[in-house]
């Protein structure tokens, strides 16, 4: 099953790739992640998404919150939470395609963010299964390049992550 | 205020934590700080011969006193040549810290001259890592590197120090700060305790109970705890390899050790129990033999420190994540008030008769009731040098040991009465542990016996250091069994690959072993003879100021049994010699 896990860490040179590492080490997936300081300089967030069954998953928690720069972590996926993904795309855009990826951005509710003669970059946000619709609709053979930033996520409601 | 420069911080922060030696060999990174030592350090420093012994040293001394072992390398080959020592200390959880030195900030990532990423190298291994920045910083990060080693689940930790930080002539006010806090490392400090109760309910409802008690036991300082808990309650008591001494060896409740090669009445009531109550334990590999036919009946309570340690292997019924100590005197407590309410629990008739069956598979083949080695050969058995051991030192030696067979021997045959006399590598299994951590309990203990049991095997895998010991009169006992033959890697030969010995034969290529002992300015005895073992080993003993070698010829063909049938078996399913199994 896919999860999210979103850790608070310190911010200190090292403390990604020990994180980075304990999922090699002990052979987890990673499926996506990303990390950037929070509000507190001192403190970075990071999300990843990975697949495990809920012993692999306990056990990956347990291990991240073994390292002694993590602050705290919490599974997103354990309760409601809104999860979001930024992408960028790179499509071939000429002729009556233009206004066909045009019409198909604006039902992902994305954005044309840079037009040339034959090519549109477009960004789109959300979850993830979303941005994948959205692959698949423009269609393999229009897509030049894809970038997506990897999952974030935050739990709804009262719930938060911090000290 | 007193300004200090970077090398003179470490030497002073080594001093005020306390520090008994420095294990260490210098090189250009921690010249600054060798000159520190030189010129000012009241803590000794022990100069090694390879950066490995360094490491073991200092894991030795701290599996027998219970404090941080302390390291200091150089950078590069020197910090690479302290990895294996780093990981077998974090395989058995084992405070240390590694000083190691770095190349200068401004020539970190360019391939500088002995340069190597250290804190890279070691992240897989070492429970924490920092590298100083700034000179200033030097003071704190010691004392956090200390506080981290030695708290919670213990470990190594590696502080990476780039040598410009430590110039002498860049001096800064030095602090030591007497508390770290840090925000992101809270071990716990005490059980849950509704789970404390739950697991004291379980415990008076067993009918077959077993203690499962680990090397946790010993690090945690809960010996005392353990024997008061398995006494109250009349329960039987196994220990792990690393837990060997927690339980007294010489009680009639103790089992032997339980596992790969443990007893036949320990893995059996293993198999057989109804609940057992694993503590500081981690249901290793070596332990459990097939975990899906793990102990089917049993319903298992499982105390840790390390909450990643519970339900990794084997699902535990009622875990309890806190210091093994605490959480033990809270349960004696409860098992207590609820026998004081009913005094009749646990079940009298029922634990009489699981003790009736223990005693019958003790008789039928406990390695303590009778001799399970086969004495008609006209070789001196391996089992019978380790029952010697016992019993001219009285049981009360330190024990270190290399890996293989020798290791096993030794875990079997020795009765350890106390924690912390068993110093073997575990976890990690490290050829060539045995000799620098005999040297590193010597050094913490120098009226008690140290004996090094080994093989020629692991022995010549740090034997360099017998100049150490020549150098600092270290005079440990080397008993090596020597039998021609890496011999555990010859009875896997043996057993699983008929008999092709891939080499794992030495010939007629190894060292006089005296003579070598001889030209590091020690003495050796060679022992060739059962009617001459004892004798030859009590003179060896009473030679208190010397360090001796004996080279003692063993049955070069014997296995170490029981051993776990694998793959697939249970942890009833043993080999108990060449041809008989359960």
């Amino acid at each position: 099953m896919r999860r999210i896990i979103s850790v608070l860490m310190e911010n200190e040179p090292g403390a990604l790739s020990r994180v980075v590492g304990l999922f090699s080490q002990r052979g987890y997936n990673i499926e996506t992640l990303n990390v950037a300081p929070t509000e507190d300089p001192t403190m970075s967030r990071l999300t990843l998404t990975t697949i495990g069954d809920d012993h692999k998953i306990e056990q990956i928690t347990k291990h991240l919150n073994r390292l002694v720069d993590v602050v705290k972590l919490v599974d997103l996926s354990e309760g409601a939470h809104i999860e979001r993904e930024l992408m960028l795309v790179k499509v071939r855009a000429t002729g009556a395609q233009r206004a066909e990826i045009k019409r198909c951005t604006d039902i992902f509710r994305g954005q044309i963010v840079d037009v040339g003669p034959s090519v549109y970059t477009i960004q789109v946000t959300g979850a993830a299964d979303k941005l994948d619709s959205f692959l698949e609709a423009v269609g393999e053979a229009a897509i030049m390049e894809v970038v997506r930033s990897g999952v974030s996520g935050i739990a709804r409601g009262e719930k938060v992550l911090s000290l | 205020m007193e300004l200090l420069s970077g090398g003179e911080m470490i030497a002073r922060a080594l001093e005020d934590e306390g520090v008994e030696f420095i294990f260490g060999y210098p090189g250009g990174a921690v010249l600054h700080i060798y000159d520190a030592l030189f010129k000012s350090c009241k803590v000794p420093h022990i100069l090694v011969r390879h950066e490995q012994a360094a490491t073991h040293a200092a894991d030795g001394y701290a599996r027998a006193t219970g404090k941080p072992g302390v390291v200091l390398v150089t950078s590069g080959p020197g910090a690479t040549n302290a990895i294996t020592g780093i990981a077998t200390a974090y395989m058995d959880s084992i405070p240390m810290v590694v000083l190691s030195g770095q190349v200068m900030s401004h020539l970190i990532g360019e391939d500088a001259f002995q340069e190597t990423d250290m804190l890279g190298i070691s992240r897989p291994i070492v429970k924490h890592s920092f590298q100083v920045t700034k000179t200033e910083e030097i003071p704190e990060m010691i004392k956090k590197a200390f506080y981290i080693a030695s708290s919670g689940r213990p470990g190594p930790v590696v502080v990476d120090l780039p040598k410009d930080l430590t110039n002498p002539h860049d001096k800064y006010e030095y602090n030591y700060p007497k508390k770290v806090k840090l925000r992101s490392y809270t071990p716990a400090s005490r059980g849950h305790s509704g789970q404390i109760k739950k697991a004291a309910s379980l415990l008076l409802a067993a009918k077959r109970p077993v203690i499962y008690a680990g090397g946790g036991v010993v690090q945690g300082n809960a010996s005392p705890q353990l024997r008061e808990l398995a006494q109250e309650l009349n329960f039987p008591v196994t220990n792990t390899l690393m837990g060997l001494g927690a339980y007294p060896g010489s009680d009639r409740q103790f089992l032997g050790m339980l596992g790969m090669h443990g007893f036949y009445e320990a893995n059996n009531a293993m198999h057989h129990s109804d609940v057992i109550l694993a503590v500081g334990a981690r249901f290793d590999d070596r332990v459990t033999n097939t975990t899906s036919k793990f102990c089917p009946g049993a319903k298992i309570i499982h105390i840790d420190i390390d909450p990643a340690a519970i339900s990794k292997t084997v699902n535990a019924d009622v875990p309890i994540v806190g210091p093994v100590d605490s959480v033990l005197t809270e349960l004696i407590a409860l098992v207590r008030e609820l026998r004081a309410e009913e005094p009749t629990l646990p079940d009298q008739d029922a634990l009489g008769h699981w003790w009736k069956q223990i005693d019958e598979w003790r008789d039928h083949h406990g390695l303590w009731t009778a001799p399970r080695y086969d004495t008609t050969t006209p070789y001196i058995k391996p089992q019978q040098v380790i029952e010697t051991l016992c019993k001219v030192t009285g049981g009360k030696a330190f024990v270190t040991s290399d890996v293989g067979q020798h290791q096993m021997f030794a875990a079997q045959y020795y009765k350890f009465d106390e924690p912390r006399r068993w110093i073997n590598s575990g976890g990690l299994g490290t050829m060539g542990f045995g000799l620098p951590a005999a040297m590193g309990v010597k050094l913490a203990f120098p009226d008690a016996d140290v004996a090094c049991v080994t093989g020629e095997g692991s022995i010549q895998m740090n034997i360099q250091e017998l100049s150490t010991c020549a150098q600092y009169k270290i005079p440990v006992k080397i008993l090596n069994l020597y039998n021609g033959y890496l011999g555990m890697v010859k009875q896997w030969q043996d057993m699983q690959y008929d008999g092709r010995y891939s080499e794992s034969v030495y010939e007629d290529s190894l060292p006089d072993f005296i003579k070598l002992a001889e030209a590091y300015q020690h003495s050796g005895v060679k022992v060739t003879q059962l009617s001459d073992l004892e004798e030859a080993m009590k003179e060896v003993f009473a030679r208190k100021n010397e360090l001796v070698f004996m080279d003692i010829h063993v049955d070069p063909h014997e296995h170490v049994y029981p051993m776990h049938v694998a793959p697939n078996g249970s942890m009833r399913d043993m080999w108990l010699n060449k041809t008989e199994r359960t």
